[in-house]
């Protein structure tokens, strides 16, 4: 891989030990993606202050410059952590106090999450406690090379916002974090970004358990490859694609898709392809919405349903404002719960508005900093569980041994209130 | 008689171990458990196997961009495999073989999931890019071998 001058430097130790480990690794993994050259960032999202066995031995061992030092760079020497060279911003973590007693969490990851929070806000981490950083702040421009970590948040950047990242990891976003660099191949170079395949909606798409279940499609279908999607779609917004993107990343690998017309990079159908051969389309129509309605379902028997968890990806306002509205007046079943996961920023404007409280008098909790997949945990003796999430579907009924049921979050807050799940694809 | 597979080693070192060969690509977060470092995603063929101390040979990563910490830990956590054969070249699958400091190899041909069987004795090779089969599942040891030819 060809370095520039700065990049020798750094390599050589002229910015410190750190500096030189972050760059050390770079290199070895530049050289083994075959990337030619490094590029530079100021926009980097990453992860450090989520607790783990392994990392709490770190900091016993040596404190955070040594779970820094072991996990986010790849190295074993005693290194002092400067503040970070670039922006960089925390993705989401584990449950922090809000959640304490809520859950068998530890107390003791609380509290050690809590002093990385300290320890990493002194150099520069900005603690958005996000899986959607660009809800909150963190919005890279057209064009942008950045460095992010959470597949969800990476196929949202590339993809609606036009930035370029591949899906990072905690070790290259920690070395980003010091150098501002980080390895120019895959998404980084245009040409790598057009769309490789065709999918065409004959059914509508236009809601947000739609646009989740196309996705679920439409990331079986392409695994890793970059979709270009076609026929009967309305208008989206922000919460529709986020969770259309996070939907891609779970059943198949997408980290970019262009939707003609939509998205920043697909003015028409022939830029989606950079002028290349558009392929047959693959057709999404009745029968491929019930395999994915069924296959989402699949892991759900009982319809006493104990747990409702929504806002994966974390929650837009406006998801917390209609979550709040539907429960309005009313109570929560007796052994039902129901959360809403949202970043704190908005928490905050959601405790201003009043939809916290109101949410809160129902009998539900709105919650920040992470998800019961991230955790690991969930209501205690939790056997079925609801959401309106296509990601959170797939992934904790692995996690916790639990039952999932799948649906819009109409059917889901009619859950909470009732304790039966009674939701069907209409 | 050994086989040869020629790619290109992306993590130095040289290790012998047993193969643990699957089609399905492997997902880290949700699809692995770190203290115990075996597969844990149901519909996963190698669900509850264990990889530690293996040369796991599967066609690369899927999944969360968690993948490369999760199989940091089974090196923290003393459960990691002894080495990693891929051929899918993904920043999830390349940054979790450095971290996980194993000999690795990728893109080797012919392809090692036609070639590579569960149980074979394999050395893996990342300075120079080559895996050996040193030793098919079920035949007797290498030198035994030589003796009866």
């Amino acid at each position: 891989m060809k370095l520039t001058d700065d990049e020798m430097r750094m390599r050589d130790g002229a910015e410190g030990g750190a500096v030189a480990a972050a760059m050390d690794l770079l290199i070895r993994y530049g050289e083994a993606l075959g990337a030619e050259r490094l590029v530079d960032t100021r926009n980097v999202a990453g992860t450090m202050t989520q607790p783990s066995p392994a990392k709490a031995q770190l900091v016993r061992e040596g404190g955070w410059a040594k779970a820094y030092a072991v996990i986010n760079l790849d190295s074993d020497d005693d290194i002092e952590i400067p503040r970070m060279k670039v922006p960089t911003c925390q993705l989401q973590h584990g449950f922090s106090d809000d959640a304490e007693g809520l859950t068998a969490y530890a107390p003791q990851s609380i509290e050690l999450q809590t002093d990385a929070e300290n320890y990493y806000s002194e150099r520069g981490v900005n603690i958005l406690a996000t899986c959607t950083p660009y809800q909150v702040g963190n919005l890279p421009v057209r064009g942008e090379h950045v460095a992010w970590m959470e597949s969800s948040a990476v196929v949202y950047a590339n993809s609606v916002l036009g930035a370029r990242t591949n899906c990072e990891g905690g070790a290259s976003t920690g070395a980003a974090s010091l150098t501002g660099k980080i390895p120019y191949w895959g998404n980084h170079i245009t040409e790598n970004r057009y769309a490789t395949h065709l999918l065409q909606a004959d059914t509508r798409i236009d809601t947000f358990q739609e646009w989740g279940m196309f996705g679920y499609f439409v990331g079986e279908h392409v695994q890793e490859a970059r979709p270009a999607m076609v026929g009967s779609l309305a208008q989206p917004d922000l919460a529709d694609l986020k969770h259309f993107g996070a939907a891609t990343a779970t059943s198949g690998g997408v980290e970019i898709f262009h939707i003609p017309g939509i998205t920043p990079e697909a003015p028409t159908l022939e830029a989606a392809f950079g002028g290349g051969a558009i392929p047959e389309p693959v057709r999404y129509g009745a029968a491929e919405r019930r395999w994915v309605y069924d296959t989402l379902n699949g892991q759900g028997q009982s319809d006493e349903v104990d747990f409702i968890l929504l806002g994966c990806p974390h929650a837009s306002l406006d998801q917390v404002a209609l979550v709040a509205h539907l429960l309005e007046g009313k109570r929560l079943n007796e052994g039902t719960e129901l959360w809403v996961m949202t970043p704190r920023a908005l928490r905050t404007m959601a405790d201003r508005n009043g939809y916290t409280r109101t949410i809160t008098k129902a009998g539900g909790k709105v919650l920040t900093d992470s998800c019961p997949a991230m955790s690991r945990a969930a209501p205690p003796g939790t056997r079925v569980f609801a959401t309106d999430s296509a990601k959170q579907a797939h992934y904790l009924p692995a996690i916790l041994g639990i039952e999932a049921w799948f649906g819009t979050l109409e059917e889901c807050v009619d859950a909470a209130i009732t304790g039966r799940w009674r939701g069907q694809l209409t | 008689m050994s086989v040869e597979l020629r790619g290109r080693g992306i993590v130095p070192g040289v290790t012998e171990a047993e193969a643990l060969v699957t089609r399905d690509p492997i997902s880290g977060f949700g699809g692995i458990d770190v203290a115990t470092g075996t597969v844990i995603e149901p519909r996963h063929e190698l669900f509850g196997v264990c990889f530690t101390g293996k040369v796991l040979v599967f066609p690369g990563a899927k999944g969360s961009s968690g993948w490369s910490g999760f199989f940091q830990s089974t090196r923290l956590m003393g459960t990691a495999p002894a080495a990693m054969v891929f051929n899918v070249v993904t920043t999830k699958a390349v940054l979790g073989a450095i971290v996980t400091r194993i000999p690795t190899v990728v893109e080797a041909g012919p392809n090692p999931l036609d070639v590579i069987r569960t149980g074979d004795l394999v050395r893996v090779d990342g300075d120079s890019g080559v895996i050996t089969v040193v030793r098919a599942a079920g035949s007797a040891s290498e030198l035994s071998t030589d003796f009866i030819q």
